[in-house]
């Protein structure tokens, strides 16, 4: 059976993948037992490396069916419950469930917890062929770093502001100040950076060695690959393309995430948490980007690489990618909704022959729906939340950084609010003018 | 030790060195002052400026990875020529017959690796709130440098000339074709008529501009691979040094006012 052959190759490296983290864990155990002497964590994680040890001798001992995988029933109803919708809002709950239980995600045994069981999901899943066979193509071995890292320095950043913030409430200074000693640069800092250059040499070297870049066949101008994919670190920007049209999905928008990142030191007054890791005393400007740079940026390019199949259909993590899959797309626009739907009458069209003005004042009359929702949200609302939620920001900012800043916020928050229009009501555009090419 | 001796001695050594061992305290200061390559550095610091926890070492990471990237990319450049008849033969080549056959795998890991340390490197300074004042520039600097890493990579990739790198292009760069007025699939682009004669065609538009042709071929081949090894290494690196140059002026790695 072709699944034996998969198993039979992958059996090698699952090997050694629980070998490896039955030796963190073991070295972990150690170091709790005799350093620290919490001995009921350690034998815990002795004991989960002992269970990783068994794991990695069943991966390898050469029968197929006994490499531990996850059940087929589960990755069946992983694959059934999947969608964007599910994985959006997922990924935007445990973003909130993170922030607002941070005290408890930091403490070292919780997050040692939560990465051995990232670590053992992953292994079970790569059992899978169809998981494989996509986290395994070398462009999107990246991003499976990328994931373990961020959580690594999410976890590390937050542990510290944690401290930092107790410390605030306290009246304490944070700890950076603490240490604010001076050590000579030779040969503190170079030996330091040194370090770290052997490091990331000998990562690099080992990555190299063992993963072949990819090249696939000659360029063919006639062969269109399904599905057709952007450079990794540009698929969240691809998969922004589902909800709005090239323009504002792929080029405007992508300029105002450039054009706010380089505004936000201007328009962030707060004069508190400069210099050291702090959370309470920075909440707005620490969600806000949180949620562009996690929820916005980095979910979305997990879900463009690892969930996005031919024509761009959304598969389960254990589907087969096949471009035989039918998604029926029954988007409807706005103006349709608003004459059609509810007024029960015909889109306004202009006759034929009618002059310059009366087309212009047709296609008004047409998207009059789409264009007030959007002049109330891009005019009424930034003056609206001056003078309620914004009150103290728009009094310390001023009208002009106040504005910018307000705009920037309700531009970026287009994205979620067309996605959930997208999955509600089936919406397609707002404000749809194909006679200009503007379709919003 | 006595031939490290005799070496350190020797009037060569004496005529590179300008200053003895690092070994006591104020050799250490010295070094710091009259090397070349350390004198981006301070001579002291604070101990919580380059704790580990606190910086991740991340934007050091990314300049080596830089150059890195620089040295095998001139590597590269030796085996690969820029044309549709040799371009895809030289990286098979590249990977089949070449000596130090990891070269390319070098260079494409370390690209990768350098656009994801580039964002470690500004999500570490927005949380430790290093972006205020009086660091607002070199922040903006540090995004167009963020910019300039992912057109780094974005132009690398168009180069082996395999149908993962041509799609991958033709992609990102069917984006352009959308820009709005100066796109011919763009909003407003029909308003840009003179005398019932389009001005944003399919080629003349911001995306002819970017490929050199109406679609991935050649002259984007051409064009790519000169940005790719020699305009934006140049911005980058005069970037790069107002980058650090801006850290020293602006007080030095950022702590607690």
């Amino acid at each position: 059976m072709h699944n034996e052959f998969f198993l039979k190759d992958v059996a090698g490296f699952l090997g050694g993948y629980y070998t490896f983290i039955a030796l963190v864990n073991g070295v972990a155990a150690l170091i709790l037992w005799r350093k620290q002497g919490r001995t009921g964590w350690a034998v815990t994680w002795a004991g989960f490396a002992v269970a990783m040890m068994i794991l990695a001798a069943m991966a390898i001992q050469g029968s197929a069916s006994m490499v531990p995988a996850l059940p087929q029933g589960v990755r069946s109803l992983v694959n059934a419950l999947s969608g964007p919708v599910l994985y959006t809002l997922g990924t935007t709950g445990l973003f909130i469930l993170l922030f607002v239980f941070r005290k408890f995600f930091v403490q070292p045994m919780v997050a040692w917890t939560i990465l051995n069981a990232m670590l053992l999901l992953m292994g079970l899943s790569m059992a899978d062929e169809n998981f494989a066979a996509i986290v395994m193509k070398p462009d999107n071995v990246p991003i499976v770093g990328l994931v373990f890292l961020l959580a690594f320095f999410t976890w590390l950043a937050t542990k510290q502001a944690v401290v930092n913030d107790e410390r605030a409430a306290q009246g304490l200074p944070p700890m950076e100040k603490v240490n604010d000693e001076k050590v000579l640069v030779w040969p503190d800092l170079v030996y330091t950076e040194l370090i770290c250059m052997v490091a990331v040499s000998a990562l690099l070297l080992f990555w190299a060695i063992f993963l072949p870049a990819p090249l696939e066949e000659p360029a063919s101008s006639v062969k269109t690959p399904n599905p057709s994919k952007a450079p990794w670190y540009f698929l969240g920007l691809q998969e922004m393309l589902v909800y709005f049209d090239p323009w504002y999905a792929g080029v405007v928008l992508p300029s105002l995430v450039i054009f706010g990142l380089m505004a936000m030191p201007y328009l962030d007054f707060n004069k508190e948490g400069n210099g050291y890791y702090s959370i309470a005393n920075r909440k707005f400007a620490y969600l806000s980007y949180q949620f562009g740079f996690f929820v916005l940026w980095i979910t979305l390019i997990i879900l463009g690489t690892f969930l996005r199949g031919p024509n761009w259909n959304f598969f389960g993590p254990f589907e087969f990618w096949t471009p035989y899959k039918v998604e029926v797309l029954n988007n409807v626009d706005l103006n349709q909704m608003f004459w059609v739907n509810l007024m029960n009458r015909p889109l306004p069209r202009a006759p034929q022959d009618a002059g310059a003005l009366t087309q212009v004042g047709t296609i008004l009359l047409r998207e009059a729906p789409g264009l007030l929702a959007l002049g109330a949200y891009l005019v009424l609302l930034p003056p609206l939340m001056a003078v309620t939620v914004f009150r103290s920001y728009f009094a310390k900012m001023g009208f002009i950084r106040y504005m910018i800043m307000a705009n920037l916020m309700l531009l970026m928050l287009t994205l979620p609010i067309k996605m959930i229009l997208r999955w509600t009501f089936n919406l397609k555009y707002i404000v749809s003018i194909p006679e200009l090419s503007l379709n919003f | 030790m006595a031939i490290g001796e005799t070496i350190r001695n020797s009037q060569i050594w004496k005529s590179i060195f300008r200053h003895p061992m690092p070994l006591d305290r104020r050799n250490r200061i010295v070094v710091m002052l009259t090397n070349f390559f350390l004198h981006l550095h301070p001579v002291s610091i604070k101990k919580q400026g380059i704790a580990l926890s606190f910086t991740w070492c991340m934007g050091g990471v990314t300049f080596f990875l830089f150059l890195v990237e620089t040295v095998t990319g001139v590597l590269l450049m030796f085996y690969y020529r820029p044309t549709l008849e040799w371009a895809f033969n030289d990286i098979l080549a590249l990977r089949d017959v070449t000596s130090l056959g990891i070269l390319r795998e070098l260079h494409r890991w370390g690209a990768h690796a350098m656009v994801i340390t580039t964002w470690l490197h500004m999500y570490r300074v927005f949380l430790t709130g290093s972006y205020k004042p009086p660091r607002e520039f070199n922040w903006v600097v540090g995004v167009i440098l963020l910019l300039l890493t992912l057109l780094l990579s974005f132009t690398g990739y168009l180069l082996p000339w395999d149908q993962l790198a041509i799609w991958a292009i033709t992609v990102g760069s069917n984006m352009a074709r959308a820009t709005p007025f100066l796109g011919y699939e763009g909003p407003g682009q029909q308003l840009l008529t003179i005398g019932g004669i389009d001005m944003i065609t399919d080629a003349s538009d911001a995306r002819f501009g970017l490929l050199g042709a109406r679609f991935v071929g050649e002259e984007t081949l051409n064009r790519f691979y000169v940005l790719h090894c020699i305009a934006i290494p140049l911005a980058v690196a005069l970037l790069l040094a107002i980058h650090f140059w801006r850290v020293r002026k602006d007080g030095g790695i950022s702590g607690p006012l």
